[in-house]
């Protein structure tokens, strides 16, 4: 028992940093990704993938860059083991519409949201999540959605202008 | 390989494409223009024979909205449409002029110089109808993108006119003639950021997304404290690690470049050139398995004298220097201590700041690849010219052998004014022999920055019986060595020269730190104090803040001698007119002076000028049981001259000045054993979108010509919170970050 305890763990252990190919399905699109199953996801869109959209900012999940949807749910992408996007699908800012269409996208354009822009990827997954639950947000309830994403240009006024535009433009509907 | 500078993000899929267009090019002779705006309008502006148009956006695109402004100045006067413009970031190059962003300077030092090139340009295309028509020049007028003759209604396409234009003589300078700011269809009228569809798309565009073929990726695990270097490290272990291909170890920072004051940005602010510092660097297939390697790095370092530092020997030392007889005089005239002695009523005071970091939201990067002599790289930098030398110079690299291309840079706020990680890479990629990609985690950034420096004042003032300030004496204790002190106060600073009896002294101890420029160097920490105190003093003489700030402003200045005079910005550029005027605008907007009081509300205003803008700012706060506060509102009025470039991105500056402002409030690096205890933005917090106040922004328009604001509007937000603070509780917030008081935000 001791012995396959130790296996087991062996096992486990030189299994870390070791490559796997697994199954990804992003933006609709499957591909296979040989990478350890522990790296973050954000690494492996990033530089497996070439999917540039979203964006390391502090690797610890606090800021919100790296925010993609697994199944409909916004997540860390800095926080999520590849392994566990298998069998799920990946929505990536890429992904998002075919066309940039995206109601929250032109909303972003239109009110002229991005400062440097580095966030903007996380702020607008974080935004199409949460208009999709919540298609008529109070103020208070767009504060509570939107306030583990930062931005350290400031962009929050605008943001909050391109979430009541989205609104009105009915970003609910869109939302996969 | 000659890069397509628009696809220089995606190497691999450009081979084949590329333009291959005709483009307008020619040399201009610009003997009339002063040095500063000789530009070519060669450089900023290719019209092909299809008619595109492309302007070249020469600045350093960090969030300050240059990419899109300056193209505007161009596309103003060469009269196109703006919509069917193209706008390009620039590579490096002395054809562009100054590349860098820094001090608020674009929109001041381009706006002549760039509508001319556009004029110019104009002038030409009109020159080569006039010329194919065979009619004066004079009676042809353009319409965006055209050329007309209206008495014969014909007209040319300017890219149909393009290959004519380009065999013209190009016009003397002084018979440019730019148009009268009525006519402006561009200028003035909000546009949006050119980038913005790329980045809700998620198009690579920042330093972080180039992508190089047979790139490599590489962190740098640098000596948590300044100046440490490496004893021993275990790199065999590291190498044998999945994917890594290279262990470099610096072990000690070579000699002629450490801590050797290499560049002064802003007077008082030293950005020390460092080389590549003491470290490990690992370089691996990708990133994340450079930065899970770097996870297993053990390494022996040596502090060095970094480690007997801490921020409580800090304090404790400027607080023995501050009840000492300082070590320089910046300013004194009349008789302080006299004036003090025989005043109605003395208020004393002392504040605080802390050091604080930068945390751009894209960490430190840049891409380089050496072979056969020659440098290439892809940076997000605000000062690339600065790094390109100190390149040449620490790697003994020919300038004319190296290439920079300019990346969308994910927040700048100063921070990238020091080129201390383009020269890692470039010094990595010259190691490795082949492209890599440095990237800095989050805890680098925070931990290795070059951080805005710490200040600790003392401050007396004197009230005659009437309440007029007759004595101001102000005291800093800050870090820096002879005559070079990190975040000093100008000489002339506010209110110097508009008391009758003023001192203004420093004091100075060492500091083995990289302090730099954070966004409204100086300022940013000295505001908040200077302008509380003038708000303690208003308080002490009964006075309405506002008016106590007015009669001073009123005063008349009392000039430095001129040999003291070496320090820019303060008293003695203030325009005391503009001042009140955005005082006035403020004061009305917000109401000021029919303001109520109510139990745990308070109204606070400040006002401060820098950067050569004018801004005055009231906060309405509430604060709660628990010393929470809740900043309601923001009313802020400037005045950056007469002209807005552009309103929206002007706007956006002053919303992300104000809220930059609360982030600096709450926000402190500390030392303990010379190690910076904060690593990421749990530690350092950011302001949240929960926080936010409405904010409320109204231009008061003078007669001067068109300043920057990404600065100027900052510095006055965070006194005009603190005193309103004041308002609302009667307790001072003398100590920033607001814990230090005893206050947060909610």
């Amino acid at each position: 028992m001791t012995d396959l305890y130790f296996i087991c763990l062996y096992v486990i252990l030189s299994k870390q940093g070791t490559a796997m190919s697994l199954k990804l399905k992003v933006n609709n699109a499957v591909s296979t990704v040989d990478v350890p199953p522990d790296t973050p996801l954000l690494w492996v869109l990033r530089d497996v993938l070439d999917l540039k959209g979203s964006k390391y900012g502090c690797g610890i999940g606090m800021c919100g860059a790296c925010t993609v949807l697994l199944d409909g749910q916004a997540v860390r992408s800095c926080q999520t083991n590849v392994e566990s996007a298998v069998g799920k699908s990946v929505t990536t800012i890429e992904g998002l519409s075919p066309d940039g269409l995206h109601p929250v996208q032109v909303a972003w354009e239109q009110v002229d949201v991005p400062q440097c822009g580095y966030c903007q990827a996380g702020q607008i997954m974080t935004a199409v999540a949460f208009l999709a639950k919540t298609p008529h947000p109070t103020d208070a309830q767009i504060d509570d959605a939107m306030a583990a994403n930062l931005c350290r240009c400031g962009t929050y006024p605008r943001i909050r202008q391109a979430i009541r535009q989205a609104v009105k433009a009915g970003a609910a509907v869109h939302t996969s | 390989m000659r890069l397509n500078r628009r696809s220089f993000l995606q190497i691999t899929a450009l081979t084949g494409g590329g333009l291959a267009l005709g483009f307008f090019d020619l040399p201009f002779a610009s003997a009339q223009f002063d040095p500063q705006a000789a530009l070519s309008p060669t450089a900023f502006i290719h019209i092909a024979t299809d008619g595109t148009i492309t302007l070249m956006a020469k600045a350093p695109e960090i969030g300050q909205g240059v990419k899109t402004m300056l193209p505007m100045m161009i596309a103003e006067e060469l009269d196109v449409d703006w919509n069917k413009v193209r706008v390009e970031q620039a590579d490096l190059d002395d054809k562009y002029g100054g590349q860098s962003a820094g001090g608020s300077t674009s929109t001041q030092s381009n706006y002549l110089p760039l509508r001319r090139v556009g004029a110019a340009c104009r002038q030409m295309l009109i020159s080569a109808a006039a010329t194919r028509w065979g009619v004066p020049a004079a009676e042809c007028t353009t319409t965006p993108g055209r050329v007309l003759h209206a008495a014969s209604e014909r007209s040319f396409s300017y890219g149909e006119l393009a290959g004519d234009a380009c065999a013209l003589t190009p016009p003397s300078m002084d018979s440019i003639k730019l148009k009268d700011p009525k006519d402006f269809r561009i200028i003035g009228k909000p546009h949006a950021n050119v980038d913005n569809h790329s980045i809700v798309t998620g198009k690579p565009l920042f330093g972080i997304d180039v992508k190089v073929p047979g790139m490599l990726h590489a962190v740098f695990a640098k000596s948590p404290v300044y100046g440490g270097k490496v004893k021993s490290a275990n790199i065999d272990e590291i190498k044998k690690l999945p994917g890594v291909r290279h262990v470099l170890v610096v072990t000690d920072t070579p000699a002629n470049s450490a801590g050797t004051p290499d560049s002064q940005i802003e007077p008082g602010i030293v950005i020390v050139a460092t080389g590549v510092e003491p470290g490990v660097v690992i370089v691996a297939d990708l990133w994340w398995q450079a930065q899970s390697a770097r996870s297993k790095l053990k390494v022996d370092w040596d502090f060095g004298p970094g480690a007997t530092q801490s921020s409580e020997k800090f304090a404790a030392r400027a607080a023995e220097q501050l009840k000492a007889p300082p070590t320089d005089i910046l300013r004194a005239y009349g008789d302080v201590d006299g004036a003090l002695k025989t005043a109605a009523k003395v208020v004393e005071a002392d504040y605080s700041y802390p050091f604080l970091a930068h945390g751009t939201l894209e960490p430190m990067n840049t891409t380089a690849s050496y072979k056969d002599g020659k440098m290439e790289m892809w940076t997000a930098s605000q000062s690339p010219a600065a790094g390109k030398s100190q390149i040449a110079r620490a790697l003994n690299i020919p300038p004319a052998n190296i290439t920079v291309h300019l990346t969308r840079v994910g927040g700048g706020f100063g921070r990238r004014l020091n080129t201390d990680y383009m020269l890692e890479a470039a010094w990595i990629a010259k190691s490795v022999g082949a492209p890599v990609k440095l990237l800095w985690s989050r805890e680098d950034d925070i931990t290795h920055d070059d951080y805005r420096p710490a200040g600790y004042h003392s401050l007396k003032g004197g009230l005659d019986a009437q309440g007029k300030l007759i004595a101001w004496r102000q005291h800093l204790a800050a870090f820096g060595e002879g005559g070079r002190v990190a975040g000093a106060v100008d000489a002339t600073e506010f209110p110097s020269g508009r008391v009758p009896n003023f001192a203004s002294y420093t004091s100075a101890q060492p500091l083995l730190l990289r302090t730099g420029a954070l966004r409204a160097p100086g300022h940013n920490g000295y505001a908040f104090v200077l302008k509380g105190f003038i708000d303690e003093l208003a308080t002490a003489a009964g006075r309405d803040p506002i008016e106590f700030n007015l009669e001073l402003l009123n005063a008349t200045p009392i000039p430095m001698a001129p040999a003291a005079n070496g320090r820019r910005g303060g008293n003695d550029t203030l325009n005391a007119d503009r001042m009140k005027g955005v005082i006035k605008l403020v004061a009305e907007k917000s109401g000021w002076a029919n303001r109520k009081k109510v139990p745990g509300r308070g109204m606070g205003f400040a006002c401060h000028y820098c950067h050569a803008g004018y801004f005055a700012e009231v906060a309405e706060v509430s604060v709660d049981a628990k010393n929470q506060i809740t900043v309601h509102k923001i009313w802020a009025a400037g005045d950056v001259g007469n002209q807005i470039v552009n309103p929206s991105g002007a706007e956006a500056q002053v919303q992300g000045a104000i809220l930059e402002a609360m982030s600096q409030m709450q926000q402190e690096i500390t030392l303990t054993g010379g190690q910076v205890q904060q690593t990421n933005y749990d530690s350092h917090p950011l302001i949240r979108f929960d926080q936010q106040p409405e904010i409320e922004l109204f231009w008061s328009m003078s007669e001067f010509g068109p300043t920057g604001l990404g600065e100027p509007s900052l510095p006055p937000a965070l006194p005009a919170i603190a005193n309103a603070v004041f308002d609302a509780t009667g307790k001072r917030i003398r100590t920033l970050p607001l814990e230090r008081s005893g206050f947060s935000f909610a």
